[in-house]
Order: structure tokens, then C-alpha cells, then sequence
């Protein structure tokens, strides 16, 4: 542990990452994004979820800073009289799950695919590729559309709504697996030809040790680097499902449903519904896409260019 | 070339075949053709018969054979809602979304290409700098949240633009166009400008590091010391090959542009595809739902293959790359 700590320490990741105002800046903001989000229990001024809470006399209420606005709501309301700032850190949280989920899933099933189909190569390879390609071939967001929308038939609105937060994670998961699974896939072709997998191979090792033990560690630069472009991807996803109503539901809102309920009620001058959420959604998105540049440009790996 | 096209032809039916196993099977399983077809009083002997005669009781594989025969034929189902067939409904709302698609296409076009090449020209300038640093904020916003700002300020403070629909439209023969009448034109500004929004800051960074790379060639360098005007190396010499590479990421992104047709659309209920996609989702209109599966699969798949065979023809190692 203490090696790794001193390794850490003189690595020219945290030397570039020392160097860069605007990466620092976005990792300190995420940081905080993500407690706040995460502990979301302890930083609301009140449990959204929670129907003691509400009041809908309470509804609509503009900002505290404005003419009408309570000291009681620091951002106002929205309009089944929760306190947004409460419903928006408790959205930021299901958007941070649901984002960090679907990465992971599609990452496994990524990587393992790409895993198989670069490191045994022929009859495998072909199947696999080519069901990659055929997805790849439509847009991520319209799949993702599309299985929500079949879900949503198969399961009827109500259950899909008491499952929307993993149903929403294989969702988007199953929707971007191909970018793994071509990354992945490309890093081991570059890496199998190598001296240290060949001399593994003559020792006797099976080729499951040598593909999970050997050759996967070595393509892990690549799967970071498009990781962290893939969690905001991910919450964008999430978001524009759930603006679409294939996502949260309002009972329970993540970002993109708190923007969708806002929107119905923009004309009659309410902005801060929408405008609050929007803020802290393109934030957490930023923010990352920004440490994924910074990190790209860092690791720079041979990446697949699709 | 030849043995190419017929590979990538037999490709993009094998894609359609597995398309249409997925329509089907949603259809199948999900959908209840005679729920459509009949009202709530007919008992469930009934019912039974009426399922045995239009065939719901064969085996999986006939009813399939029937559905990708029909489909063949251009014949996708009767819309449960619209009590029209699915196809003719869809073709209805075509025009509307490729409307959209078109116009924010122009924008795109017309803004990303002078910011590009200039930004690419002077890449110190304060103009430069602030497009690029406007650009990184500009792939982090969704499409929806661009549209919503835009129809508040636009439609709700300033009342300027109409926030919602396609204004009044000019029906060519059988095409429903907003393009000819200025109302129409005045509604399509906000969604076109929104839609445009999610690509902008993606084109204008492609355009502007195509054409500095373009710049550090030698051919350029050899132009400058022939001496030839400024102008004629940026735009005659440099711009030429800076836009090849930009058309072919150009035909890509129309197509992802369609899926955000979804998300527009929904914002200012603009009458098209994506909007009714969304309406048969809700109403379970399943017949319809996997006809816009099918119809837009297809689109897909014809438009990338026929741009692969233009690749194939323009750049022959892709031939060679894909036989292996």
C-alpha cells in the first residue's frame, strides 16, 4: 500500500495533474459534486422524498433572494411544493448512480467482449465485431430510446417506474457496450504479439490467466481514459430519457425529470425550476468531460477512432 | 469492386433480417393485435376464434414469414390510434423531421465553417480562444436544456419566435413544407438553432484542427514561398483538403442528428417522427412503435452501406482492409 502511495507520488500523472489549473479546478468540483450527492441525507435542508415535507401551498415558490421568495427555500420550490435545492441533490445522486452504474455494466461486458474477441481472434472475433459494428451503426441515444421505450411496454409505466433506476442502468448499459468492446478489442491486438505474452504462453499458462491477468491490466490505460468520457455521456443519457418521460419519475426525480416538470411550467414565468437543475446538471458533465480531456491528453493511448 | 458491394449488400440485409426478427418479436410478445381490432364486450371465446383465423395461434416462424412478407411489400401494420396504416402515418410526419434536420444542417454549415478556418488562421486571437473555450461548454449542455433556454428567452421574455408547432405550412404534393411561407420559416428558427447546437462546438474544433494541420504541410509551406496572395493559400490551397475529411464526419453525424430529432421535437412539439414515436409509446400503439423501428432501422442501414460502397470506390484499401 505504502509503495503504490510512493509510486502515486512520483508518477507524471499527478506531476501533469499538478500543473493543470483547470484540471484541479474540475476535480475539486466533482469532489464536491459527488459528496454532495452521495450524502445527499445530510446536506438537503429537507427529505424531498418525504410527503411530511410537502406542502402544496408551498408550490412555485420563486427563489428566497426575489420578491416573493421564503427565507425557507433557498432555490424556491417546485411545483408539488418540495424545496428544489432538497429534490435537485437527491436528483444529483440518482444521476450520479445511474451514470456510475451504466459505466460499470457496459465496462464488463465491454471489456470481456473485447477481451475475447481481440486475444482468441477468428470465428468469435467475427460474431462479436460484427454485432458490435451493427449497433454502432445507430446512434447510442436512439437505442437507448428504443429499449426503454420496449421496457416500458413489456413492464407497463408502473413497475417501470418501481424500477427505473437499474432498469435505467442496463439500459444505458446495454446501449454503449460497443465503445468498450472496439476500445478494449484494439488495445489487445496491439498488446498480444508482445515478448511478455508470448513468454507467458511458453511457460504453460492458460490462455484465461494470460488474457485476465496479463493482458487486461496492460489495456486498463485505454478503459480509463474512455471511462470517464462515458459516466457523462452516461448522465446525459439519463437525463434526456428521463426529459423524455422513459426515465424517473417524478415521484422520485433525477435531473432530467426535474428539468422535463419545470419545463411544462416555464411559460407561466416559473425559470427556476428548469434553470437550477439545467445548472447542475451541465456542471457535473463538464466537469467531467473536462478531466477526461485532461486525462486523455495525459495517458494519450492509441484509442479506436470511431 | 464488385465482390465489395455484393459483400456489403448481403450485409445490410443480414442487419434488416435481424431488425425485423427484433420488430417482430416486440410485435409478438408485447403487442395484442386483437385488443386493437376489437371492442371490450366481445367474450373471449370470441376472441379466440378471431385469433385462430388471423393466424396468432401459428408457430413463431410462420407468423414471421408473414410479418417480413408483408414488410417486404411495404405493408407494417395498422396504427391501433391513428386507425391508418402505420407506414402511411409515418410518412405524414417524414417531412416535418427532415425539415428540422435540413435546416439545422444549414446552421451548422454556415456557422462552423468562417469560425473554423478562421479560428484555425489566427489561433491566438481572443475570438479563437473564447469559440474554444465556448465549445467544451457547448458538448456538456443537452439538447433539451439549449432549447428550453432558447424558448424562454426568445418566446416567453422577448416574444419574438413562436415556441411550439410548424406555423403554417405549404402542402407539395403530399409534402407538407414550412419552408416556403414565412410563418413556417419563423418556427423553424428555435428548433433548427437547437438541434444545430449539439453539433456546432464538434464541427467548428474538427474544422479548426483539420485545417491547422493542413497549414503545417509542405505544400503550403512550398505555396507561401512561391509568394502566392495570402487569401488564395487559406481558402483555394488549405481549404479544399480541410473539407474532406469534414464531409465524411459530416454524413455521419446527420444520422446521429436524427436521434436527437427525438429530444427537439419533443420541446417544441414539432409535429414529426420523433414526436409521434414518442405519442405511440405512451398510447401503446405497438404496431406503430415497430413500424418507426423498422422504417428508421432501414434508413440506417441503406445510408450506411451506400456510403461505404462510395468509400469503396473512393478509397480502394478499404476493400482490401475488410476482405482481410
Amino acid at each position: 500500500m505504502k509503495r503504490t502511495w510512493r509510486r502515486f507520488k512520483a508518477s507524471y500523472l499527478l506531476f501533469s495533474f499538478k500543473q493543470d489549473k483547470t484540471a484541479i479546478f474540475s476535480l475539486a468540483v466533482l469532489l464536491v459534486l459527488l459528496v454532495t450527492g452521495l450524502l445527499a441525507p445530510v446536506f438537503s435542508p429537507y427529505d424531498p422524498y418525504d410527503p411530511a415535507n410537502i406542502d402544496i401551498m408551498n408550490s412555485e415558490l420563486p427563489p428566497s433572494w426575489t420578491e416573493n421568495g421564503e427565507a425557507a427555500f433557498l432555490l424556491g420550490t417546485d411545483i408539488q411544493g418540495r424545496d428544489l435545492l432538497s429534490t435537485m441533490i437527491y436528483g444529483l445522486r440518482l444521476s450520479i448512480l445511474i451514470g456510475c452504474g451504466a459505466v460499470i455494466l457496459q465496462g464488463c461486458l465491454g471489456v470481456v467482449v473485447g477481451l475475447l474477441a481481440g486475444y482468441l481472434g477468428g470465428k468469435i472475433d467475427a460474431v462479436l465485431m460484427r454485432i458490435a459494428d451493427i449497433q454502432l451503426s445507430f446512434p447510442y441515444l436512439m437505442v437507448a430510446i428504443f429499449i426503454s421505450a420496449i421496457f416500458q411496454l413489456a413492464f407497463g409505466i408502473g413497475r417501470y417506474e418501481d424500477l427505473a433506476v437499474p432498469l435505467l442502468i442496463v439500459i444505458i448499459g446495454l446501449a454503449e457496450w460497443p465503445v468498450y468492446a472496439r476500445t478494449v478489442r484494439a488495445a489487445v491486438m496491439g498488446e498480444k504479439n508482445k515478448e511478455y505474452v508470448e513468454a507467458a504462453r511458453v511457460i504453460g499458462l492458460n490462455r484465461w490467466r494470460i488474457m485476465f491477468r496479463h493482458v487486461l491490466p496492460n489495456t486498463m490505460t485505454s478503459v480509463l481514459v474512455i471511462s470517464t468520457i462515458q459516466v457523462a455521456n452516461a448522465v446525459m443519457s439519463e437525463a434526456a430519457l428521463s426529459f423524455l418521460g422513459l426515465g424517473m419519475p417524478v415521484t422520485k426525480p433525477s435531473l432530467g425529470s426535474l428539468i422535463r416538470s419545470g419545463f411544462e411550467y416555464i411559460f407561466s414565468g416559473s425559470w427556476w425550476i428548469t434553470l437550477f437543475p439545467g445548472i447542475f446538471l451541465v456542471l457535473l458533465v463538464l466537469v467531467i468531460n473536462l478531466l477526461g480531456d485532461w486525462l486523455r491528453d495525459v495517458l494519450n493511448p492509441k484509442l479506436y477512432k470511431g | 469492386m464488385f465482390a465489395f458491394v455484393v459483400r456489403r449488400i448481403t450485409q445490410a440485409l443480414f442487419v434488416m433480417l435481424i431488425i425485423s426478427l427484433v420488430g417482430f418479436s416486440i410485435k409478438n410478445k408485447i403487442g395484442d393485435p386483437i385488443r386493437d381490432l376489437v371492442g371490450e364486450r366481445v367474450t373471449p371465446a370470441e376472441r379466440e376464434l378471431l385469433r385462430d383465423k388471423l393466424g396468432l395461434n401459428d408457430p413463431f416462424v410462420t407468423q414471421y414469414l408473414r410479418f417480413a412478407k408483408n414488410a417486404v411489400q411495404g405493408d407494417l401494420g395498422v396504427s391501433f390510434f391513428h386507425k391508418k396504416p402505420a407506414l402511411a402515418v409515418i410518412a405524414a410526419k417524414a417531412p416535418a423531421t427532415l425539415e428540422l434536420v435540413f435546416g439545422a444542417a444549414l446552421i451548422i454549415i454556415f456557422i462552423s465553417l468562417p469560425i473554423g478556418v478562421f479560428s484555425a488562421i489566427y489561433p491566438r486571437s481572443a475570438f479563437s480562444r473564447f469559440t474554444m473555450a465556448f465549445s467544451t461548454l457547448g458538448v456538456s449542455v443537452p439538447v433539451f436544456l439549449t432549447a428550453i433556454v432558447l424558448i424562454y428567452i426568445f418566446s416567453v421574455e422577448l416574444n419574438w419566435l413562436p415556441s411550439y408547432g410548424r406555423g403554417e405550412t405549404v402542402s407539395l404534393g403530399g409534402w407538407d413544407s414550412g419552408l416556403f411561407t414565412v410563418d413556417g420559416i419563423m418556427h423553424l428558427i428555435l428548433p433548427c438553432f437547437s438541434l444545430a447546437s449539439i453539433m456546432l462546438p464538434l464541427f467548428i474544433r474538427l474544422i479548426r484542427s483539420e485545417m491547422m494541420e493542413v497549414l503545417e504541410t509542405e505544400y503550403i509551406k512550398f505555396a507561401w514561398a512561391k509568394g502566392l496572395h495570402r487569401k488564395r493559400i487559406w481558402f483555394i490551397h488549405a481549404f479544399k483538403n480541410t473539407l474532406l475529411p469534414v464531409i465524411t464526419v459530416f454524413g455521419v453525424q446527420i444520422g446521429i442528428m436524427f436521434a436527437f430529432t427525438i429530444l427537439t421535437e419533443t420541446v417544441f412539439q414539432w409535429q414529426g417522427m420523433g414526436f409521434m414515436f414518442l405519442e405511440a409509446v405512451e398510447r401503446s400503439d405497438i404496431s406503430l412503435l415497430v413500424a418507426y423501428l423498422m422504417v428508421v432501422g432501414a434508413v440506417f442501414v441503406v445510408v450506411n452501406t451506400v456510403v461505404d460502397i462510395i468509400y469503396g470506390l473512393v478509397n480502394p484499401t478499404i476493400r482490401i482492409a475488410g476482405r482481410k
